[in-house]
């Protein structure tokens, strides 16, 4: 017998897809049906081609975990309302038709919440009217705000990974990095583009020195890395308090944990000066940090030594590669970028350091590395996904009363799927195109 | 005919593993099927096992067609497999590790009827030959013995076609003598089995018929009276092949390697290598024979810097070497492992970079800190084509290669600098025929050129094949030095079991 080529979830998926692009041509939420559209023509076009080493190749298990996770989500909506259950018995369709109707409109809310609204826009831009242009584009922005970070956390560990260590810390060491950066802006009086340089070289170093830590105990002593960086990341909080209660970083006569305000000097320009907009120059720091980042792992000696570390230390041990070594220094870059994305926060984003300066950023890091393979493009393609989520979720729930809860639902959902390749491929009936036909793992060396 | 597979044909990209591959084995008959690593021996077990799905073809059991949709269905039509690598519990005890998967049950919860599977098995063994305590831990048995748990673990399952994937490359030739006779008491109770093997002495001695397949076809089926070792090596290899390795004679130069009163400690920071003196000239290959763990790997790894020295030195022309891979490397010695995919090549690195995985740092490959990957292809495009590596592009994975050529992929890195000491440690194990063949010309010929040459190896053929001077090892001790012309198979195996 023959396997059919499309599973049943496929085929359950496109009824369901069809449903939601009724709704929403119905409701004239066109935006939504025209992302609807986009995610279907981007998944017939993966459909054709193998899981394997070419781009589109390498997108496929990614975009599928992704949308599965949203139609897991939206399915839990429906049956966790419980006004489902008090109407479904007397009339079921209408029922099924009026959740899917809410879910459609909630993704439809995340959706525009991140991405904004395209007639807003066009309007705004046919007005030329500076604040109107400002809001349109807000939500845009708010989602590119919150990727920047995201995109350099997402570095420190994905570098980390490569080189076979789980760097669990970037969360800690983003905190030291967003400290020392902090400190700088704030008493370190320089001239205008020296005195950035300045405060976010020392957000790398802080950053740095945190990585180190870990990296040092684990070449010296074995230590995991897992626990010390746990470990680090709640010393990083009390030394973040203890240094916003002091004087070192509290104002004069303060009494809440918010630091000073960093010179003007040392803050990061914005990209578009306009009203509400925000995203500023760390976005093109952290672009230029993937780029560099992947220069390091596979155009330099270190990164051969960071890669082969993390494929076989055995066979890099017995190549003469010392192994402690670069431990050691993948921590420091690891560390280093995750510090870089402190500074960015605090120089541009806040101006200022606060117990809330990273809502999770460290922890959504480990999950976008994953989803983006470990490759520096990769990376900032998830980040974009984890920005727009944070971003579009208030926006979701303020529009549609759907408790943003669901989002980190989602997160996860796609994290699970991605770390499940298997169960992505069997539901979907993924063809494998690996160049061995018993290795399940996807080869990635451009080299 | 019990099983007959029909035109079987498995297409990898890049790959064509088996081409209309046709095989039959009736009830009681042994059946070899021969070839090199790579001429998609593996590939039809794991069509056979229901691991993969042909492209074309049938597997026809009892006259019937199937297709296997997962390995229970093979399992279910009679199909047992013994694999190279056993797939036990090392701390679960015979009766559970056979019963594993198709434990016995009894009553509404299904609780364990140990009793009842423990009695099968010793009947099970009984009857067959196969000497197995029940009640042994798997941790506890020898290699030999694990075979028989895995043997018993098909038959327990009702198989009555047996196939057996390199079943001797772990064993002793005592074992592998005590296995022969299994197998053979098997086949008279009417199970088929299917050998798989490339060593030709063996399936000469075992077999009824002996199929022969090289680049995924069949080349041909013959029986052993028929054949000869050398006949079968053609068959195989597709042309003449060497079974002996041409030496000249070369006068050997001054002492390269010296080594004196060398202790070593083993992981757990036991003695593993005692006092041990020895001498490597140029010019001459010295073999290291003995029973597989009396020290050889800790010597090794001694020499190579991989593992601190706890009394004694060790020379290399004149400097004495201390832990450090990297500074012996450069000292001019090359190394061959002992097991390429964990310890001389990286999985998931393209054949280019294993090339150059212990010279990236150097020029021409690197200047500063950059890697100048035009410079990494271009050597590994040479070398690829110097040592016949069969890769479908410097950039594959060498993971995917066949073992021979993962091993070639070593010996071009390490031969393809300025050496003058090669520390070999296995250098061969696992390989086919052909690869064989190879690997001693290209390590005579460094011998030729001058080179000292210290081989480590638990195969005594190979080491009787290769060396101009043979040292035991025993209990981490070099309890003898015989030159070549002295050393033959019955003075070194009384050394290797320690008689002096």
């Amino acid at each position: 017998m023959r396997r059919l080529p499309i599973g049943p979830a496929t085929i359950l998926w496109t009824i369901v897809a069809i449903a939601f692009a009724v709704q929403f041509a119905l409701e004239g939420a066109y935006i939504a049906l025209g992302v609807e559209i986009l995610v279907g023509l981007v998944v017939l076009v993966l459909s054709t081609r193998p899981q394997g080493r070419t781009f589109l190749g390498r997108l496929k298990l990614p975009v599928l975990a992704i949308i599965s996770a949203f139609i897991v989500g939206g399915v839990v909506l429906i049956f966790s309302d419980l006004e489902f259950y008090a109407a479904f018995p007397g009339d079921p369709l209408g029922t099924l038709a009026a959740s899917l109707g809410r879910v459609g409109s909630a993704y439809g809310a995340l959706i525009v919440g991140a991405l904004g609204d395209p007639g807003k826009i066009v309007a705004a831009l046919g007005s030329g009217n500076a604040n109107k242009i400002g809001i349109a584009f807000r939500p845009i922005s708010e989602t590119l705000l919150a990727t920047t970070p995201l995109i350099l956390a997402g570095l420190a560990v994905a570098v980390a990974f490569r080189s076979g260590i789980f760097n669990i810390g970037a969360e800690g060491q983003l905190k030291i990095g967003a400290v020392f950066a902090v400190w700088v802006g704030i008493w370190v009086p320089l001239p205008g583009p020296l005195h950035i340089l300045a405060a976010l070289a020392a957000g790398v170093i802080g950053g740095a020195a945190w990585g180190f830590i870990p990296g040092i105990l684990k070449a010296k002593t074995g230590a995991h890395e897992v626990i010390t960086t746990i470990m680090l990341n709640a010393i990083a909080q009390q030394i973040m308090l203890t240094l916003l209660l002091s004087p070192i970083l509290q104002p004069e006569g303060g009494t809440t944990p918010i630091s000073r305000t960093v010179m003007d000097s040392a803050q990061l320009p914005v990209l578009l000066d306009l009203p509400k907009i925000r995203v500023h120059f760390g976005l093109i720091i952290a672009l230029l940090a993937a780029v560099w980042t992947s220069w390091l792992m596979f155009r330099t000696t270190k990164g051969f030594e960071f890669r082969a570390a993390g494929l076989n230390p055995r066979a890099a041990g017995y190549a003469g590669m010392r192994a402690g070594r670069t431990i050691v220094l993948a921590m420091i870059v690891s560390g280093g970028l995750a510090g870089l994305a402190g500074a960015s926060e605090v120089l541009g984003t806040t101006h200022y350091l606060s117990p809330t300066i990273s809502p999770g950023y460290g922890w959504d890091a480990i999950a976008l590395a994953l989803l983006g393979g470990t490759r520096p493009s990769g990376v900032v393609i998830a980040a974009l996904l984890f920005g727009a989520l944070r971003a579009g979720g208030p926006s979701m729930a303020l529009a549609t009363g759907v408790p943003i809860d669901l989002l980190a639902f989602i997160s996860a959902l796609v994290i699970m799927f991605v770390a499940a390749p298997r169960l992505v491929r069997e539901i979907y009936r993924v063809r494998l195109s690996a160049t061995a036909p018993s290795t399940p793992q996807v080869v990635e060396t451009p080299l | 005919m019990r099983l007959r597979l029909n035109g079987i044909t498995k297409q990898f990209p890049g790959v064509l593993a088996n081409d209309h591959v046709s095989i039959e084995v009736d009830r009681g008959e042994i059946l070899a099927l021969l070839g090199e690593n790579g001429a998609g021996k593996t590939t039809l077990m794991n069509i056979l096992s229901g691991l993969y799905r042909p492209d074309e073809g049938e597997i026809v059991v009892d006259e019937k067609p199937h297709a296997f949709r997962d390995p229970a269905e093979a399992i279910a039509s009679g199909i047992g497999m013994v694999h190279q690598h056993f797939m036990l519990v090392p701390i679960f005890d015979v009766t559970d590790s056979v019963t594993l998967g198709s434990e016995v049950t009894r009553g509404p919860i299904g609780a364990l009827d140990r009793p009842a599977a423990r009695a099968r098995i010793v009947e099970l063994s009984e009857t067959y030959g196969l000497d197995v305590d029940p009640d042994a831990m798997i941790e506890d048995l020898p290699v030999g013995v694990r075979q028989r748990v895995e043997i018993l673990k098909a038959l327990y399952r009702h198989s009555d076609i047996l196939v057996l994937d390199e079943p001797s490359a772990v064993l002793t030739p005592q074992e592998t003598e005590e296995l022969f006779v299994i197998i053979r008491g098997l086949a008279k109770a009417g199970t088929a089995i299917i050998f798989i093997s490339h060593k030709l002495n063996e399936v000469i001695e075992i077999a009824d018929r002996i199929t022969v397949l090289r680049l995924g076809r069949v080349v041909g089926t013959v029986t052993p009276a028929e054949t000869s070792q050398s006949a079968l090596a053609e068959m195989m290899v597709g042309r003449q092949v060497q079974l002996t390795v041409d030496r000249k004679d070369v006068t050997r130069g001054e002492v390269v390697l010296a080594v004196k009163g060398l202790q070593v400690r083993d992981d757990r920071g036991e003695i593993a290598v005692k006092h041990v003196e020895l001498e490597v000239h140029a010019g001459e290959i010295v073999g290291v024979a003995g029973v597989q763990g009396n020290g050889q790997t800790e010597f090794v790894e001694a020499l190579t810097g991989l593992r601190a020295v706890d009394a004694g030195t060790i020379t290399i022309s004149g400097t004495e070497i201390h832990q450090d891979p990297r500074y012996i490397a450069d000292l001019g010695v090359a190394h061959i492992p002992e097991d390429r995919l964990r310890d001389g090549l990286i999985r998931g690195f393209t054949v280019a970079e294993n090339y150059v995985l212990d010279a990236y740092h150097r020029e021409p490959y690197s200047s500063g800190i950059r890697l100048h990957r035009d410079a990494v292809a271009a050597a590994a495009t040479q070398a690829v084509s110097d040592f016949d590596i069969r890769t479908p592009s410097i950039m594959t994975d060498v993971g995917s290669l066949s073992g021979g050529n993962q091993q070639k992929v070593i010996v071009a890195r390490e031969f393809g600098r300025d050496v003058k000491l090669v520390v070999g440690s296995q250098p061969t194990r696992g390989l086919d025929v052909g690869s064989i063949e190879y690997i001693h010309r290209r390590i005579v010929e460094q011998r030729d050129a001058g080179v000292a040459i210290l081989i480590v190896s638990t195969e005594l053929d190979e080491v009787l094949a290769l060396a101009d001077r043979i040292a035991v090892m025993y209990d981490g001790e070099i309890v003898g030095i015989l030159p070549a012309a002295e050393a033959t198979r019955e003075r070194v195996g009384l050394l290797m079991g320690g008689v002096r």
